[in-house]
């Protein structure tokens, strides 16, 4: 039992997207997923209309839309369930984005540990073969031409980086590149190319179904429609939840089960810790953005250790390229080994905060750019936690070895 | 004639240069399947499928050592992927960890000395609500208990049977 609560994709009518989208001219689709207001939902939250009309406006021989199904930021996995219950949506989403932007070729790029899943995803996309969903003269639409393979990922985070993402789809070293140029216009072999997240897809397909005022009415004003949060940790019922953009944390701890949570970390590894005193803050673009991880930790728990961990993740996932990010995790880390002994100077500690802001500000990519947030955030809420230990005693009182 | 071992990963990287194309985008692809029969991308490979598809051995190089999932040093049938990342490891993952070190002889980083089993860490593998959580190959195993390794790594074992059976998939959606 993954899915808690009821989901809108669940009713969305399938076909009825792409339907309505062969009906309109390019323009007007992209008209459709302007007004609904949609922000991406793989967490860095562009306008995915604008990024539709940006690629569209681009000219080209060739253009590539891009499903980035990498999902690799812990404490994510709404896209693996999207993925195993509503395929058909994302692939609709990916035509429309398709039709929309004058491509011809789309691509799933889904990370290697979901392998399992890509069996009967191929057998969803041989069947829109079949019924004409995908290949030439799409819906009887004359030149519209379009068809979807699937690449898999070879088990590197920082490939969810869409420029990564493409040097990997290009055969190389997953190594972000410098923006601008941006995809939609130098992306995949040097063609526009849009990126967006799975569940962006999905819902592209539900707004050209129902309508950009259907899912403008959710939600806030500058964070429209509903919002898939993967909640794990010290909840009662951990899952895949659906929540209108602008629901108060604590809504969604209640939902969960989680009330009596000291704090969760919104956003994965890459997010922010945010504290029990701060819970009445909305999941939304303006106020806690995410891209869908929450991650729940009980009153007993030592957050000290979720930043170690976090950093281990980032020291492992780092490129390398860079120095502020292969370096600075590695340091960030070190300091973690020292306070766990209750072996570091307030002055260091200064000294890894303002390391952590010089990454925030000089890393090439994404990764390396919000890597300290997690540790920064908890060092700024839980210092009291952090600094009240002995090399033998942690902070909750219990022995380190 | 009798094809010498040479000869044999020629023909497979032939086999796989002609399905996946003899491009530069089709390296990650070639060289994913030529380690699912293989259990190691070996020097040898490397330079031969530098030399199909005209770029310099150093680039395939490049390439394995960057990707988790592709690997220089030989692996075993079944690689073992326990996730390490912070919802597993509140769900209890070093107690699984521990189980697997005794039940295998090994620590993580290494390999059954019959070649059947390599333990590994992996960072988050997206079943977070169901951890501790673990990949054997491309299979899914969730909330793994120490109790449930013995099982898991019998039913791998059979696979060298002579009935062989598949494993019985447990992913939970
Ligand atoms: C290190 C890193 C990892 C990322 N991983 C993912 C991912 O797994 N899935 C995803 O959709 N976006 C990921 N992103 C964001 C993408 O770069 C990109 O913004 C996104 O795919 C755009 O799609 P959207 O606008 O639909 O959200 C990641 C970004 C960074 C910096
Ligand atoms: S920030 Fe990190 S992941 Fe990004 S380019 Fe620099 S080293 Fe690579
Ligand atoms: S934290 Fe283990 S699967 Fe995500």
């Amino acid at each position: 039992m993954t899915i808690r609560n009821d989901m809108t994709l669940a009713g969305v009518k399938a076909g009825a997207g792409l339907e309505a989208a062969v009906k309109m001219d390019r323009a007007s689709v992209i008209g459709v997923v302007r007004d609904s207001g949609m922000k991406g939902r793989g967490g860095a939250g562009f306008p995915t209309g604008v990024k539709w009309n940006l690629a569209a406006a681009a000219q080209a021989e060739q253009k590539f839309v891009v499903c980035n199904a990498d999902e690799g930021e812990p404490g994510t996995f709404k896209d693996r369930v999207i993925l195993s219950e509503w395929p058909g949506l994302v692939f609709e989403g990916m035509t429309i984005a398709g039709y929309a932007v004058g491509a011809s070729e789309g691509i799933l790029y889904l990370r290697g540990e979901y392998t399992y899943l890509c069996q009967s995803l191929e057998k969803y996309l041989h069947e829109r073969r079949e019924a004409n969903l995908l290949g030439q003269n799409i819906l009887g639409k004359e030149g519209f031409d379009f068809d979807i393979h699937i690449h898999m990922g070879c088990g590197a985070y920082v490939c969810g980086e869409e420029t990564a993402l493409i040097e990997s789809l290009e055969g190389q070293r997953g190594e972000a590149r410098n923006r601008p140029p941006f995809p939609v216009n130098t992306g995949l072999n040097g063609m526009p190319t849009i990126v967006n997240n799975v569940e962006t897809f999905a819902w592209a397909a539900a707004i050209l179904a129902n309508g950009s005022e259907w899912f403008k009415k959710i939600g806030t004003e500058k964070s429209t429609g509903p919002k898939m949060l993967s909640i794990s940790g010290d909840v009662d019922q951990p899952g895949v939840y659906e929540f209108p953009m602008g629901t108060p944390i604590r809504d969604v701890l209640a939902a969960a089960g989680g009330e009596d949570a000291k704090a969760v970390v919104i956003g994965g590894a890459s997010g922010h810790c945010i504290p029990a005193s701060e819970f009445s803050r909305a999941i939304s673009y303006e106020d806690v953005a995410t891209g869908g991880s929450v991650i729940v930790f009980g009153q007993d728990r030592d957050m000290l250790n979720a930043a170690e961990n976090f950093m281990e993740f980032f020291a492992d996932e780092s490129c390398g390229q860079c120095t502020p990010c292969r370096i600075g995790n590695v340091k960030l880390l070190e300091g973690i080994a020292l306070l766990k002994r209750g072996k570091c100077s307030t002055k260091y500690l200064r000294d890894l905060c303002s390391l952590g802001e010089t990454m925030q500000v000089a890393s090439k990519c994404g990764l390396g750019q919000s890597s300290p947030n997690a540790f920064l955030s908890i060092v700024k809420h839980f210092s009291h936690e952090i600094m009240n230990r002995t090399s033998a005693v942690n902070a909750i009182g219990v022995s380190n070895e | 004639m009798e094809m010498t071992q040479q000869d044999k990963l020629t023909a497979k990287i032939d086999e796989l240069v002609e399905r996946h194309g003899c491009h530069r985008s089709a390296l990650i692809p070639i060289l994913q399947d030529f380690q699912k029969q293989y259990h190691t991308i070996s020097d040898l490979a490397m330079q031969t499928v530098a030399d199909k598809l005209g770029i310099h051995p150093v680039e395939v190089y490049g390439v394995v050592t960057f990707y988790a999932f592709l690997n220089e040093n030989y692996h075993g049938r079944f690689v073992i992927r326990l996730c390490r990342t912070i919802s597993c490891d509140m769900a209890g993952k070093d107690a699984v960890a521990n189980q697997l070190c005794n039940d295998l002889g090994i620590e993580f980083g290494q390999t059954t000395p019959d070649g059947r089993f390599t333990l590994e860490w992996a960072n988050c593998i997206g079943m977070c609500d169901q951890g501790p959580a673990m990949l054997v190959n491309e299979q899914a195993f969730t909330r793994v208990t120490p109790e449930k390794v013995h099982d898991i790594l019998s039913a791998c074992e059979k696979a060298f049977g002579p009935h062989a059976p598949q494993i019985e998939e447990e992913h939970v959606l």
